[in-house]
């Protein structure tokens, strides 16, 4: 029995968009950020760091399946206190030179709900910063923009992918100034990550 | 010299103070940078940049106060320059 031709390459075009996209995180226009808050003696300390990369596995078919890292570079974490960026960046607390990457490794997506094109999950995954890793959830929101890359970068075709994501942890979990200073610096810091990631169309 | 001193304190603090108010009477800490957030219209993501802009705050406050009483303290070594005494004018 053979196959019609037509039928074969149906097949092949449907196997191809439902494969999962690679969408990469690093962000030529600078817009993706992610903001650290914490509570102090005078007012919240307010920050942000916009060295991200890496990649996400995703596929618009099959949300529930998506994998992937992000990785914060420490160096580009920054707050508008000149003194307290430094004291962020030294040894004592995050210690930057030792520890250059936050990261955060997707396991698994659970609670998955789609809608049009927005997806709600709860994601499990392990958190790395300061040398400590630790598995967390936390609520993510997906939002899968088809043929939409063309709009950020001009000649480029393909899709975005874009991540918000919000949680909380407490320093003293990730070693970080355990048992110190905190009355001035809170343990408890909220997280969050707003990021776009492309899939080019080659 | 005492009078120099102490003019000078209360200029510190003078300067300080209208420095800080201009600025917005920042109550929390001194900061070299304010944020700026922009939106991007394909992802609605706000984007965030920092646009240096010196912005006063408390610790700069006491840290002027500071300046200024040590300046005030200063003064109060050196004495007021001596009147001339009954005796030094019969002389």
């Amino acid at each position: 029995m053979k196959l019609h031709p037509l039928i074969a390459l149906s097949c092949l075009a449907t196997a191809v968009h439902a494969a999962p996209e690679t969408f990469d995180f690093k962000d030529p226009k600078g817009v993706n950020n992610a903001v650290f808050k914490l509570t102090a003696p005078l007012e919240t300390i307010e920050g942000s760091a916009s060295g991200i990369s890496g990649t996400v596995s995703f596929d618009p078919e099959n949300p529930a399946a998506t994998t992937g890292k992000i990785v914060v570079a420490g160096k580009s974490l920054t707050v508008p206190n000149p003194m307290q960026r430094e004291h962020m960046h030294s040894a004592k607390w995050l210690d930057v030179a030792k520890y250059p990457e936050i990261t955060f490794a997707a396991e698994s997506l659970a609670n998955v709900k789609t809608e049009t094109n927005v997806t709600t999950a709860d994601v499990t995954g392990i958190f790395t910063l300061h040398g400590v890793s630790k598995k967390i959830t936390a609520p993510i929101k997906l939002t899968y923009l088809a043929d939409k890359l063309s709009a950020e970068r001009p000649n480029l075709k393909g899709d975005l992918l874009v991540i918000r994501a919000s949680f909380v942890i407490n320093r003293e979990d990730f070693n970080i100034q355990k048992g110190q200073f905190l009355d001035k610096v809170a343990n408890t810091i909220d997280l969050s990550l707003s990021i776009a990631g492309a899939a080019i169309i080659k | 010299m005492k009078r120099i001193l102490q003019r000078m304190a209360v200029l510190v603090l003078l300067a300080a103070g209208i420095t800080w108010l201009v600025t917005g009477a920042n109550r929390g800490w001194t900061k070299t940078s304010v944020v700026v957030k922009t939106l991007d219209p394909v992802t609605e993501i706000e984007g965030i940049t920092y646009q240096k802009k010196f912005l006063p705050g408390l610790d700069f406050l006491g840290g002027s106060a500071l300046v200024a009483a040590l300046l005030g303290g200063t003064s109060l070594f050196f004495r007021k320059k001596n009147q001339p005494t009954q005796n030094q004018k019969q002389d």
